[in-house]
């Protein structure tokens, strides 16, 4: 199974291996035809639709904004809509740097999104805190408080990198089971138990 | 310069006077407080104008450097306040009467250093959290991350204010004061929120739809980076400017290098002078061309944004031939630029002011006539042109209320003087103006790149400079003017290759508070609105 999206031959991509690994997983204990066949097209519909929760502190999200505008037009990978409330978003784009004083705002924001929900960690300063990685209000990455799925490096990402990081995503849902929770739920039912919030996780 | 001084020494004949690129006199702190209003009141003073409050900490004592402008004579003067006290409890009498701004300036200088300004009617932390540990601007702070740990749990949020007061003895006495009252219904509005531009938070009394107070919240993006400058060599700390306001990105840098330089006695090439103040110009048209159209957004008219992106793309492109990237350039270095323009910059620029005036028509129709549009912007949000400088509201958004305070004017740097220019001003105050103010500042940013684009003189863009560049011993300060306002830098040396102390004052911090002054008795729809016309860009105001 070649995984890939709409007018991007599977060759092109830099990073096969790991899709690889995913498609794999998902074969391990093979699956019913029906079931099979939905997941598939709940799939299909959800990677060409995935919402994004407007969610910026800094630099990168001007990039983002750009990435909105005409020249760039993330509408033609069905993206354009980004939502306000995290409720009614799919993954979450992190752009800029997240502080201590961010930390439990951003944690909520997480916690409030609707599942299945996704993030994507935008700029050097979401993955490792970037240029103030040694500053005294700086968290080092966003990996400890909340699951990522892409990283998207770059300070800012140009919005090329940030459409390639998205697609990564849309690549990412494709081969998860919709039903069957195998890839993305269970890790993501591990780290929120090692991170537990009091009142949020039940 | 030298007439100020002479002026304040024949008022003030005791206090010492240091002399900087801006004169610095010392007040003891119990005669501070007469003497601010002294200062402000005095007509051939008239310093009427806080710039900012540099808080310092000299291992052997605590202090503050208020620096004064006035509005009047156009001049600039320091004044240094040593704290009294321990380090336990260090402490300045407040000004916060005096200027309105200094309330600001004072929690961030408690926030930073713990220097408390007694008659503060606000003395909470600004930007860290309420239970933090620690002041961490000074130099023996304890930076364990185990004291100041990643919470995910919420920060305590608490309803009081704590003011600070001498009893009879000259003890200070804390005392607590309620920040809303008892019965005020109180609206969160960010950190997340889409048109706070960025994470901003405005906790709301709101007395049905009218807004009665509004405590702004600050430091979802406070990175510290005053005190990362003290740990890095000059030519490091240049890039941290990019990452403010991230629109004023070569302004920004401009300003760093020039003080740098002027530290230095680095005399820049001419040809690096035009560059860079090209560079600042292109990027006050592409700033002003995003506000246009986040503004709009946020009002309601999306599709100005694709309208004003398309401007702001075509000098991104221009940028990105010469400089690189796209934003974060990091171009203008300590000697004059990194790397010569681009073969075809000359040509792309005047593409770009060819159509310039097409698009300005366009928004003009689009928007600025728009009736919706003059309905909700004319008459919101009026601040007096008084009240204006009480703030500190600088930048377009001051200049819109009537106060000329253009620093390219005020305060001439680089090749500025020679150029031809308007300084925009307006008179209405309102949302209107402040909107109008900032498309009228593109056709003069326009008007000096014309100016300026056939006349780039050749030779080389970078002279050569020691790559351990060290400082002499001694303190500068400066303001320039960024997208968005004034832009105040002070560097203090010890003579070795770091900083001692990077001060940044950001246009954006007095922008966003003034929010409370110029929203209280309007609709909460208006707060976006005046927030929006403000244009402050939260890196900027939390640093």
């Amino acid at each position: 199974m070649e995984v890939t999206t709409k007018s991007m031959p599977y060759e092109a991509w830099k990073d096969n291996e790991y899709i690889e690994k995913l498609v794999n997983e998902l074969r391990e204990n093979g699956t019913n035809v029906v079931v099979g066949s939905l997941d598939k097209l709940i799939n299909w519909g959800r990677s060409n639709s995935l919402w994004p929760l407007t969610f910026a502190t800094s630099c990168c999200g001007i990039e983002f904004v750009s990435l909105g505008a005409a020249r760039f037009d993330m509408a033609r990978f069905g993206w354009e809509v980004a939502r306000s409330s995290p409720r009614q978003a799919d993954f979450m784009m992190v752009a800029g740097t997240i502080v201590l004083r961010m930390v439990p705002v951003f944690r909520r924001l997480y916690d409030q999104l609707a599942e299945p929900k996704y993030v994507i960690a935008c700029g050097s300063c979401a993955i490792s805190g970037g240029p103030f990685r040694n500053s005294y209000h700086v968290a080092k990455g966003i990996e400890d408080i909340v699951p990522v799925d892409v990283f998207v490096p770059g300070c800012p990402p140009r919005p090329e990198a940030m459409i390639y990081g998205i697609m990564q995503l849309s690549r990412k849902v494709k081969v998860e089971r919709f039903f069957g929770g195998v890839n993305r739920q269970e890790k993501q039912e591990e780290f929120l138990a090692a991170h537990p919030v009091d009142g949020v996780n039940d | 310069m030298s007439n100020i001084s002479d002026k304040i020494q024949k008022l003030f004949p005791d206090y010492a006077v240091e002399e900087a690129n801006v004169p610095i006199f010392t007040v003891p702190q119990e005669k501070w407080h007469d003497t601010a209003v002294a200062l402000r009141d005095t007509a051939d003073l008239a310093l009427d104008y806080l710039v900012t409050i540099v808080g310092m900490d000299w291992t052997e004592n605590l202090g503050a450097i208020y620096y004064l402008m006035s509005t009047k004579y156009d001049t600039i003067v320091g004044f240094k306040v040593l704290a009294a006290g321990d380090r336990q409890q260090p402490y300045i009498p407040s000004v916060a009467d005096v200027w309105h701004v200094a309330g600001l300036y004072e929690r961030e200088v408690y926030d930073f250093f713990g220097i408390i300004f007694i008659g503060n009617p606000d003395m909470r932390r600004l930007f860290l959290n309420i239970d933090w540990v620690g002041y961490p601007f000074r130099k023996d702070y304890d930076a364990d991350p185990a004291l100041n740990p990643v919470s995910i749990e919420s920060e305590r949020q608490s309803d009081f204010t704590d003011v600070y007061s001498l009893d009879e003895n000259g003890k200070v006495v804390k005392g607590e004061r309620r920040i809303f009252e008892k019965d005020d219904f109180v609206v969160n509005i960010g950190p997340q929120h889409p048109a706070t531009h960025g994470v901003l938070r405005f906790r709301t009394a709101v007395d049905g739809e009218t807004i009665k107070k509004i405590d702004v919240y600050m430091g979802y993006i406070h990175r510290g980076v005053e005190k990362l400058c003290e740990n890095l060599m000059y030519p490091q700390t240049l890039h941290f400017m990019d990452r403010l306001d991230y629109f004023s990105a070569h302004n920004y840098h401009h300003a760093l290098c020039m003080i740098i330089e002027k530290a230095a006695g680095i005399e820049i090439s001419r040809r690096a002078q035009v560059i860079r103040v090209m560079m600042d110009e292109l990027s006050r048209i592409a700033s002003h061309c995003l506000f246009i159209g986040t503004y709009c957004m946020d009002l309601g008219a999306t599709t100005m944004l694709f309208y004003t992106l398309r401007v702001r793309e075509q000098i991104l492109d221009i940028m990105e031939k010469t400089c690189g990237a796209r934003m974060t350039f990091n171009y203008d270095c300590i000697g004059g630029v990194m790397q010569d323009l681009a073969p075809d910059f000359v040509q792309d620029v005047k593409a770009l002011l060819a159509t310039l005036p097409a698009n300005l028509k366009e928004y003009n129709d689009v928007f600025t006539g728009n009736i919706i549009a003059k309905n909700r912007l004319e008459g919101v949000g009026v601040l007096s042109r008084e009240d204006a400088i009480a703030y500190g509201v600088t930048g377009p958004s001051g200049r819109a209320s009537g106060w000329a305070c253009d620093m390219r004017k005020l305060q001439p740097y680089s090749i500025y003087p020679e150029l031809d220019f308007e300084e925009v001003v307006a008179t209405e105050g309102d949302s209107m103006a402040r909107f109008k103010c900032r498309l009228h500042e593109i056709e003069q940013s326009a008007k000096i790149l014309e100016q300026l684009v056939d006349n780039i003189p050749e030779g080389e863009c970078c002279v050569k400079v020691p790559k351990m560049l060290k400082l002499p011993v001694g303190r500068w300060f400066q303001v320039t003017e960024g997208c968005r306002g004034a832009f105040g830098l002070y560097l203090e040396s010890d003579g070795s290759a770091k900083p001692y102390r990077l001060k940044i004052a950001p246009p954006c911090l007095p922008q966003a508070a003034v929010v409370d002054h110029i929203t209280r008795g309007q609709k909460i729809a208006d707060l976006i609105t005046i927030g929006g016309s403000m244009d402050y860009i939260v890196p900027d105001i939390d640093r």
